[in-house]
């Protein structure tokens, strides 16, 4: 999708390049992260693929075509663009700084009128509500979300973002990423995220190329950069406790096993038949095929002879799908519990995740390289 | 939220603008009405007063027009990458005008130009460059360089860069500029009477030399009052220029 092919940058007056020889492929429909210290050339880098910087030598390719055949103007209309909350128009209300580009290209009124609506509710605003709103009227977030809308006006393939959360705080910019990756599930662009903070490469990236002093010193998905750092650079980047760290990165869904059900009417036998036939050592609770949020495991089925009943358990929490093997840790440490329970968006409680799994599947991390 | 105390601040820019005029049309009235002597009832007459307010108003308007359409252009050319070299000097040619006293310069004029309002225009334009072209150039100078290159990097026409948020982020610097420059315009807008250009100088003038306080008293105050005016009208404007 994107190609850098042995670019170089140096500045006028500056004794070496900003970025030195660099060779990146980006691929369609990946966020790939730049991330390094200020001063590494991530800026510099993603600059360059909008024209906003000129390559000292080398070239970049986008679906094949390199953008010095490319008209500045039509290629940057092409391309998202979302800096730092400033880059808001401020004196232009939502809907007006959201215009832009269609304006630029000559959309209709009316087009661009169904269009902002049609985003600002992608980005969860109320058009009614924030249309005619001025950018100082709104929150750090609120803000963030309208430069998302804007960037995608026109729906370009490519978005460039350089720290769209770095002037949030904390707790608004874990909101926003999140955000960011369910909006990015259904648009699914190809993305050049800069930022220099490498918890925030690991959550969002799907690749993450690390850069130092001009030079991409590595290239690799967060788990493969957490497990093999490049060098020590890399590794100082991360900051130790990796193990930790891949446990944001692995989910329940990949972690738990399925749970068979059990029919409320059968007995402790075929209870335990079951069990032996799953392989796992519970059974969910269900009444006509509806799984209820009770289970039976091989323990409490040595408490009855015959009827279920003594045998059953409540199940009193699950985690999502979506929560991280962290989450799950710290969980089990809280109830303590060696296993827990994972449901799906429906609360139907699918499967269960055992502390030896999640043990097994870290150090598995650790050692191999995938995810 | 905001517009609430912006609305209160427009109601007493009114007043005042309101209470001016009253002044100046009270004042006048009573000169008329009730002059010194027959001295001054020959020389003041509501006709004659209007004529030269509406001279006085004539050169103003005149004259800053031009130092807007000629300084606004300039201080936007000045700040495009290629011409921005020229700046600073551009700037001390016209500081030059404006450290020349405008006397002098009307002064000046009348050699080059001979009588009448062309002169004092001509003046007093060349007077009111610099706060309009000063104003410019910082106004424009100081928009946020980050939301000018989100501006060109979603790709946005250079003309539209300018157009569209340049000098909409500077307007309010822009309008302060020309604030300035007509309120000192309407107070030098007098030494046109020394020129044979009118205006309300001619009042000064002639109460000097006829001794005759009234007249010297509206020939001043009038021009001050047009000043107090403009300047409450241009705080409005500005209010609403604000970003």
């Amino acid at each position: 999708m994107i190609r850098f092919e042995s670019v170089s940058k140096r500045y006028p007056n500056e004794a070496t390049d900003a970025v030195d020889q660099l060779s990146l492929h980006i691929r369609a429909g990946e966020i790939c992260m730049l991330v390094g210290p200020s001063g590494c050339g991530k800026t510099t880098t993603m600059k360059m693929v909008n024209k906003l910087i000129e390559p000292t030598s080398g070239t970049i390719h986008i679906d094949g075509r390199n953008i010095d055949a490319v008209d500045t103007i039509k290629l940057r209309l092409n391309i998202g663009y979302i800096i730092q909350e400033i880059g808001l128009f401020p004196h232009m209300t939502v809907a007006e700084n959201i215009a832009t580009v269609p304006v630029e290209l000559g959309w209709s009124k009316a087009r661009i009128s169904a269009r902002i609506d049609e985003l600002l509710e992608l980005v969860d605003l109320d058009p009614r509500l924030y249309r005619q709103k001025k950018p100082r009227e709104l929150s750090g977030g609120q803000k963030q979300r309208v430069g998302v809308a804007r960037a995608l006006a026109a729906d370009p393939r490519i978005m460039l973002m350089d720290e769209p959360f770095g002037a949030l705080d904390p707790i608004t910019r874990a909101k926003m990423q999140d955000e960011f990756l369910k909006i990015q599930e259904k648009i699914r662009k190809t993305i050049v995220f800069v930022t220099h903070d490498i918890e925030e490469a690991m959550k969002m990236g799907d690749r993450i190329a690390v850069l130092k002093a001009g030079r991409m010193v590595q290239l690799g998905t967060p788990m493969e950069i957490l497990a093999h750092p490049a060098d020590p650079f890399v590794s100082e980047l991360i900051g130790g406790r990796q193990a930790l760290k891949m446990m944001n990165l692995i989910f329940c869904d990949r972690l738990m096993h399925e749970v068979a059900m059990v029919d409320r009417t059968q007995n402790a036998d075929a209870a335990r038949r079951l069990i032996a036939e799953s392989g796992a050592s519970r059974l969910i609770l269900a009444t006509n095929g509806v799984r209820e949020r009770f289970y039976v495991d091989s323990q409490s089925l040595t408490q009855t002879q015959d009827d279920l009943g003594a045998a059953i358990r409540p199940i009193a929490g699950a985690l999502r799908m979506r929560a991280s093997a962290q989450d799950a840790l710290s969980e089990m440490l809280r109830t303590g519990e060696r296993f827990l329970f994972v449901e799906d968006d429906s609360h139907q409680v699918k499967g269960v995740v055992d502390l030896e799994d999640l043990f097994k599947r870290v150090s598995e991390c650790e050692h191999a390289d995938q995810a | 939220m905001q517009t609430r105390p912006e609305g209160r601040r427009d109601l007493s820019n009114l007043g005042k603008i309101a209470g001016f005029l009253a002044i100046g049309v009270l004042l006048t009235v009573y000169v008329v009405r009730s002059p010194q002597d027959s001295m001054v009832a020959r020389l003041v007459s509501y006709r004659k007063i209007l004529e030269l307010l509406g001279q006085h108003l004539y050169i103003v308007g005149i004259s800053s027009a031009l130092a807007v359409l000629t300084a606004v252009p300039t201080g936007v050319f000045l700040t495009r990458p290629r011409l921005k070299l020229w700046a600073p000097r551009v700037v001390s040619l016209v500081n030059i005008g404006q450290t020349v006293p405008s006397l002098a310069i009307i002064a000046l004029s009348v050699g080059l130009l001979g009588i009448g309002a062309r002169t004092a225009i001509i003046a007093m334009w060349i007077y009111s460059l610099l706060p309009i072209l000063h104003n410019t150039l910082v106004g424009i100078h100081e928009v946020d360089p980050a939301i000018i290159e989100a501006a060109n990097g979603m790709g946005m026409q250079p003309g539209h860069v300018l157009m569209k948020v340049e000098v909409p982020l500077a307007l309010a610097m822009i309008l302060a500029g020309i604030r300035t420059a007509v309120t000192i315009n309407i107070g030098s807008a007098i030494l046109a009477a020394f020129v044979g250009g009118g205006g309300l100088g001619n009042l000064i003038i002639a109460g000097n030399n006829i001794s005759r306080i009234q007249v010297l008293v509206l020939g001043a105050a009038l021009p001050v009052l047009m000043a107090l005016s403009t300047d409450a009208v241009f705080e409005m404007i500005e209010q609403r220029t604000k970003v």
